[in-house]
C-alpha cells in the first residue's frame, strides 16, 4: 500500500511531549499513523498530568477504603459520610506551574478548577483551603508572585462566594524557581444525591455547559508535565483565564439541575479540557462518544478541532443528559445565562469520534488513551540517612530573648495576616471562630445543623527531604493532630504530591519513600485517601524544588457545643504538655533559624503514641476539660506558647529543665505533643488519667500576666512578640526590592 | 410581615440576609429574581445582599442597579418602603441613585476581611433604635471597594441631617469621614459596607448585627 507522506514528523511527535517508545505504541493501537487531532489528544491523554504514568503503580499502594468512605480515589473527588444523610466531597490540586508562570490567573483558575471538581459530583462548595511555597522572602521574583497569589486566589474564592477559611504558606530557597500553589475545596452534598461522571446509554445527549472554548490554556497539561528553564515566561499563553462570575453561574446552574433527575453522568473540563473530559467519561461508562465540534460555544472565529479539543478555557462543564429532558437542562442554563449546547450522543462504539466542518476529524478507541495510558516503574534510589543531632551537641543560644524573636519573625512562623484578611473567611456565615486565624484547623459548620466539619492542610517539606518516610509519615500525622486539636474525629484526607522530576532515580526515591510513610499513617489512624493529584517536574534547569507531599485533612466535630482552639487559655490556666519530649532538634527552625543549619535528621513520628494522645486530647474536650488546645509542631513549645498567647491574648509562663539543654526543650520539634490550657482544678484529674493511660504529661507553666516568659531563658512582652510577628509579612511586601 | 432578598447574578449573600431575617422574625423571607419586574405583593422590607453581582464588572453594583426589579423597588422605595443594602448591596443603591455617594476601591487597592469596630452614630434612626448612641459595635466586613465618596456639599448634608448612622473606628478602606453607613433623606434607604447580618450568631464571634434588623423590622 502506498503510504502518503507523513503528516507527524519525530519532531511534531517531540513537541507533543511524547517518547518514540510512547509513539509506536499509539501506532500499535491504531494500526496506523494518527493525524494531528489524534496526536494530540493522545499527548495530553499520556501526559504525566492526566495520566500519572510515573505514579500510578505507587497511589495504588494508598489505604483508600474506610467506614466513612463512600467514594475514594478515581473520581472527580472524594466523598465522604458525615452522617445524618449528609456527605462531604472533598479534593486538593496544584496549580504550579501556571502559577509561576502568570501568578494572579495561575493561582485563581487553580480556585476555580477545584471547586468544579467539587460541585460536579453534587456538593455545594462550601470552604476553600490552599497550601502556598514561595522561595526565599529576598529573591526578586517572590514578592511579585506572594502578591499575585494571594490576589488572585482571593479574587476568584471571594466573588464565588465561598470562604476561604485556612491554609498555610512557606518560604524556602528551594522554590525559588517553582512556587506551589495547591488549592482545596470541601463541599457538602446529600449522600444519596452525589453525581459521577461514568456516561451511561446509547445515543444519549451529550450537553456541554459554561463558557465558549476559546484559544487559551491549549497543552497546559503538556506544560505541568515538564520541567522549566530559562524560557519558561514564553509559556504564558498557556496559561488559562479564569471567570469566577461565570463559575458562579455555573455552580447554581447545576445545582438547581441536580436537584432534577435530567443528569446522567457530569464531569468538568479541567486540564486537557473537552479530550480529557469526555474520554473519562466515555472510558467510565464503557461507551463510545461522537462529538460534533461545529456545536462547541466558540469565543473566536476559525478555530481548528485541535484547538477546540486542547484548549483549557475555564469554566466549561460537560455532561450526558437523560433523553427527553434537554429542554429542562436548556431552561436551566439559560435561566442563569450560561452557553448550553447539545454537542453530541453517546454511542456503542467504544471510539471517540468527533466531526468538524462535515468531516470526521478523528476516529480513535478510548480504550488505549485511558486504561492502557503508559504506567512506568521508574528507578528510584533511596537518600542516605541523615545522621542524628542531640541537643547536647548544638550550641545552646546565649540570648533566648533573641532566638525567640528570630524564630517568632522567621518567614514560616511569623503571622500571615497580610495574606488571609485578603480572603473573605465568613461568607455563607458557617465559619465559626473565623475572626482569627492561627488555628490548627478551620471548623465549618453544617448549615442548619449543630455540627461542624473541621479542616486542616499541612506538609513539612525539611522533614520529608531529610528522611522521605518519616516525613511523609508526619505530614499526614500533622494534619491528624490537628483536626484532633478542634475536638474532630478525624476522618480521611486528599494529598498534592508537590515532587521534581520522577526520571531522576533520587527525586523518585523522595516520591516513593513519602508515599510508604504516608501510607504507614494513614493505616495507624484509619485515615484513608479519598482523593488527590500528583504534581512532578516541579523543576528549573535541573533543580529540583523540596519533596512537598501537602496533606488536606477533614473530621467531623458531632456537637459544636464541644471543641476548642488555641484562643481559649484564661489568667490562671496551667498548662500541660502531652507527650514525650526529647528534645529534637534535627532539622527543625531552631536549627534554621538560630543556628543557620539545616542538617539533622527530622523528628521520628511514633505513630502509636500519636494515636494514643491524640485519643486522649479529644476526649478531654468533648469532657470540656480543656479551655485551649495546640499542637506542637514547628518552633516546639515556645511558639506553640507563643501562639497560644496571642490567641488568648493572656501571657504564659513556662517552667522546665535548668539543666543545659533548656533549647532543646523550648524548641525541641518531638512529634505526638499537644499543649493544653487547664483550669487548676482540672489539672489533677488530667495527669492521673493520662499516667494511668501511659500517656506523658506534665505541668509546663502557666497563663497568666502579659508577657511570654520561660526560666532561664526569654522574657519578652507579649505585645512586643505579637507586634514582631503580625509586621514581618507587611513589611516584605511594602519594602522596597 | 413580608420580607424580600434580591438575588442578582453572583449575589453571595443572599442566603446569609435570609438566615438574619428569619432568626429575627420566625418567617422565611422571599428570595426574588432579578428579572422580576415588580415585587410580590405585601413586602414590607427589601435586602441587597451582598456578593459580585455581575462579577463587579463595569463598576460594582453598575449593571445590577439597572435590573428589572431595581427599577420597581426604587420607585416604592421613594413612597416609602424600606430597602437596606449591605456591602454589594450598598453599592447597587449607589449606583441606582437611592443613596448619594460612591463606593470607590479600596484605598490600599486590596480586598480587606476583617471584623471592624464601628461607631454608632445615632439611635435617633428606623436603622439603629436598638443601638444606644456613640456607642461601638463589630461587625465583619469584606470588600474591595469599599471607599466611600461624595462630594462636600453632599457629606455636609449627611453629616447636617445625622444620616451617617455607623462610622468606622479604624478606618479600613480610605472612606471619606469614615462612613461606613448611610440613610438617605426620608430615612428608609439604609446602605453599609459592613455585614450585620454575619454577626448574629455567637459562633460568627459576635451579635451585634441583630439590633440592626430588629430596628428596621419594628418600623414596619
Amino acid at each position: 500500500m502506498a503510504r502518503k507522506k507523513s503528516e507527524i514528523s519525530p519532531q511534531i511527535v517531540a513537541e507533543h511531549g511524547l517518547s518514540e517508545e510512547e509513539y509506536e505504541i499509539i501506532l500499535d493501537r491504531l494500526g496506523r499513523e494518527p493525524n494531528l487531532n489524534e496526536l494530540g489528544i493522545f499527548s495530553v491523554m499520556w501526559s504525566e498530568h492526566c495520566s500519572y504514568k510515573s505514579s500510578r503503580r505507587h497511589l495504588a499502594k494508598f489505604l483508600t477504603k474506610g467506614d466513612r468512605v463512600i467514594q475514594g480515589p478515581g473520581e472527580n473527588a472524594g466523598v465522604i459520610d458525615i452522617d445524618d444523610g449528609d456527605a462531604i466531597i472533598f479534593k486538593m490540586e496544584s496549580h504550579n506551574h501556571p502559577s509561576y508562570i502568570e501568578p494572579y490567573q495561575g493561582a485563581a483558575t487553580g480556585v476555580g478548577g477545584i471547586m468544579r471538581d467539587v460541585f460536579t459530583m453534587g456538593a455545594r462548595p462550601i470552604a476553600l483551603m490552599n497550601a502556598l511555597r514561595f522561595g526565599e522572602p529576598t529573591h526578586w521574583k517572590t514578592k511579585q508572585l506572594v502578591s499575585g497569589v494571594v490576589a488572585g486566589i482571593g479574587g476568584y474564592g471571594n466573588c464565588v462566594g465561598v470562604p476561604t477559611v485556612g491554609g498555610e504558606t512557606n518560604f524556602h530557597k528551594g522554590y525559588n524557581g517553582n512556587i506551589l500553589v495547591n488549592a482545596m475545596c470541601v463541599g457538602l452534598a446529600r449522600a444519596d444525591n452525589v453525581f459521577y461522571s461514568a456516561a451511561k446509554g446509547v445515543g444519549n445527549p451529550i450537553f456541554y455547559v459554561g463558557s465558549k472554548t476559546g484559544r487559551d490554556g491549549i497543552h497546559g497539561a503538556t506544560m505541568a508535565s515538564a520541567e522549566f528553564d530559562d524560557d519558561s515566561d514564553e509559556k504564558r499563553p498557556t496559561v488559562q483565564v479564569g471567570d469566577p462570575f461565570t463559575e458562579k453561574l455555573l455552580i447554581e446552574a447545576c445545582l438547581e439541575l441536580m436537584e432534577t433527575d435530567a443528569i446522567i453522568a457530569i464531569q468538568d473540563m479541567g486540564a486537557a479540557g473537552l479530550t480529557s473530559s469526555s474520554i473519562e467519561m466515555a472510558d467510565k461508562g464503557g461507551v463510545g462518544i461522537e462529538l460534533n465540534l461545529d456545536n462547541v460555544p466558540q469565543r473566536e472565529p476559525n478555530m481548528t478541532a485541535y484547538e477546540m479539543m486542547l484548549s483549557e478555557s475555564q469554566e466549561r462543564m460537560l455532561m450526558v443528559i437523560q433523553p427527553g429532558k434537554e429542554q429542562l437542562a436548556f431552561d436551566v442554563f439559560e435561566k442563569w445565562e450560561l452557553d448550553v449546547a447539545q454537542i453530541g450522543k453517546t454511542t456503542d462504539t467504544g471510539r471517540l469520534v468527533l466531526k468538524h466542518e462535515r468531516k470526521k476529524v478523528c476516529d480513535i478507541p478510548i480504550a488505549p488513551l485511558a486504561d492502557d495510558a503508559p504506567n512506568y516503574d521508574r528507578p528510584h534510589v533511596k537518600p542516605e540517612p541523615r545522621p542524628i543531632l542531640l541537643a547536647e551537641d548544638l550550641h545552646e543560644t546565649q540570648d533566648y530573648n533573641d532566638a525567640l524573636m528570630r524564630i517568632m519573625t522567621s518567614p514560616n512562623i511569623a503571622s500571615k495576616r497580610w495574606i488571609w484578611e485578603q480572603y473573605d473567611r465568613h461568607v455563607m456565615t458557617d465559619t465559626v471562630d473565623s475572626s482569627q486565624s492561627g488555628g490548627d484547623a478551620a471548623i465549618v459548620r453544617i448549615h442548619g445543623s449543630n455540627k461542624a466539619v473541621a479542616i486542616t492542610t499541612d506538609c513539612t517539606p525539611r522533614y520529608v527531604e531529610a528522611d522521605p518516610y518519616e516525613g511523609g509519615k508526619q505530614c499526614v500525622a500533622e494534619t491528624w493532630r490537628n483536626l484532633t486539636c478542634v475536638g474532630a474525629d478525624p476522618i480521611a484526607i486528599t494529598d498534592c504530591l508537590n515532587f521534581g522530576n520522577p526520571e531522576r532515580p533520587e527525586i523518585m526515591g523522595q516520591f516513593v519513600g513519602a508515599i510508604e510513610g504516608m501510607n504507614e499513617a494513614c493505616h495507624a489512624f484509619n485515615y484513608p485517601v479519598v482523593s488527590g493529584n500528583v504534581s512532578l517536574y516541579n523543576e528549573t534547569n535541573g533543580q529540583a524544588i523540596p519533596p512537598t507531599p501537602a496533606v488536606g485533612g477533614v473530621g467531623l466535630i458531632p456537637d459544636l457545643h464541644k471543641f476548642a482552639t488555641l484562643k481559649g487559655a484564661k489568667e490562671g490556666d496551667t498548662l500541660i504538655l502531652i507527650g514525650e519530649t526529647t528534645g529534637w532538634l534535627g532539622a527543625s527552625i531552631y536549627l534554621s533559624e538560630v543556628l543557620s543549619r539545616e542538617d539533622g535528621a527530622p523528628p521520628p513520628v511514633d505513630l502509636a503514641a500519636e494515636k494514643l494522645n491524640g485519643d486522649y486530647v479529644r476526649k478531654l474536650i468533648r469532657n470540656r476539660r480543656v479551655n485551649a488546645v495546640h499542637d506542637l509542631s514547628d518552633g516546639g513549645l515556645a511558639v506553640a506558647a507563643c501562639e497560644m498567647a496571642f490567641g488568648s491574648n493572656v501571657g504564659v509562663s513556662l517552667s522546665g529543665p535548668n539543666n543545659g539543654e533548656r533549647h532543646g526543650w523550648l524548641f525541641g520539634e518531638d512529634q505526638a505533643r499537644y499543649l493544653l490550657a487547664v483550669e487548676k482544678n482540672s489539672v489533677n484529674p488530667v495527669l492521673s488519667t493520662a499516667k494511668a493511660k501511659g500517656i506523658s504529661a506534665q505541668v509546663v507553666g502557666t497563663i497568666n500576666g502579659d508577657r511570654i516568659q520561660a526560666d532561664g531563658a526569654f522574657d519578652v512582652p507579649l505585645e512586643t512578640l505579637r507586634a514582631a510577628n503580625e509586621a514581618w509579612l507587611p513589611n516584605l511586601m511594602s519594602g522596597d526590592s | 410581615m413580608r420580607t424580600a432578598v434580591i438575588r442578582f447574578p453572583a449575589s453571595n449573600c443572599d442566603r446569609d440576609a435570609a438566615v438574619a431575617l428569619e432568626k429575627v422574625t420566625g418567617i422565611k423571607p422571599l428570595i426574588v429574581w432579578h428579572r422580576e419586574t415588580e415585587l410580590p405583593a405585601g413586602v414590607s422590607f427589601v435586602v441587597m445582599p451582598g456578593g459580585f453581582s455581575y462579577g463587579d464588572y463595569l463598576r460594582s453594583g453598575a449593571i445590577a442597579s439597572r435590573s428589572p426589579i431595581v427599577q420597581d423597588i426604587k420607585s416604592k422605595s421613594e413612597r416609602g418602603l424600606a430597602v437596606a443594602g449591605f456591602c454589594n448591596g450598598f453599592q447597587i443603591l449607589t449606583e441606582a441613585g437611592m443613596l448619594p455617594g460612591a463606593l470607590m476601591r479600596n484605598k490600599n487597592l486590596k480586598f480587606v476581611c476583617r471584623p471592624e469596630r464601628l461607631k454608632v452614630e445615632t439611635d435617633d434612626s428606623r436603622y439603629t433604635k436598638h443601638y444606644k448612641a456613640k456607642s461601638e459595635v463589630i461587625f465583619p466586613v469584606a470588600h474591595h471597594d469599599g471607599n466611600y465618596f461624595a462630594d462636600k456639599d453632599v457629606l455636609n448634608r449627611l453629616e447636617k441631617d445625622d444620616r451617617v448612622l455607623f462610622r468606622y473606628a479604624d478606618n479600613p478602606n480610605g472612606s471619606l469621614n469614615d462612613i461606613a453607613g448611610i440613610v438617605n433623606e426620608d430615612g428608609n434607604v439604609f446602605g453599609m459596607m459592613p455585614h450585620p447580618e454575619r454577626a448574629i450568631d455567637p459562633l460568627h464571634g459576635g451579635t451585634d448585627g441583630i439590633a440592626l434588623f430588629k430596628s428596621i423590622l419594628e418600623t414596619i
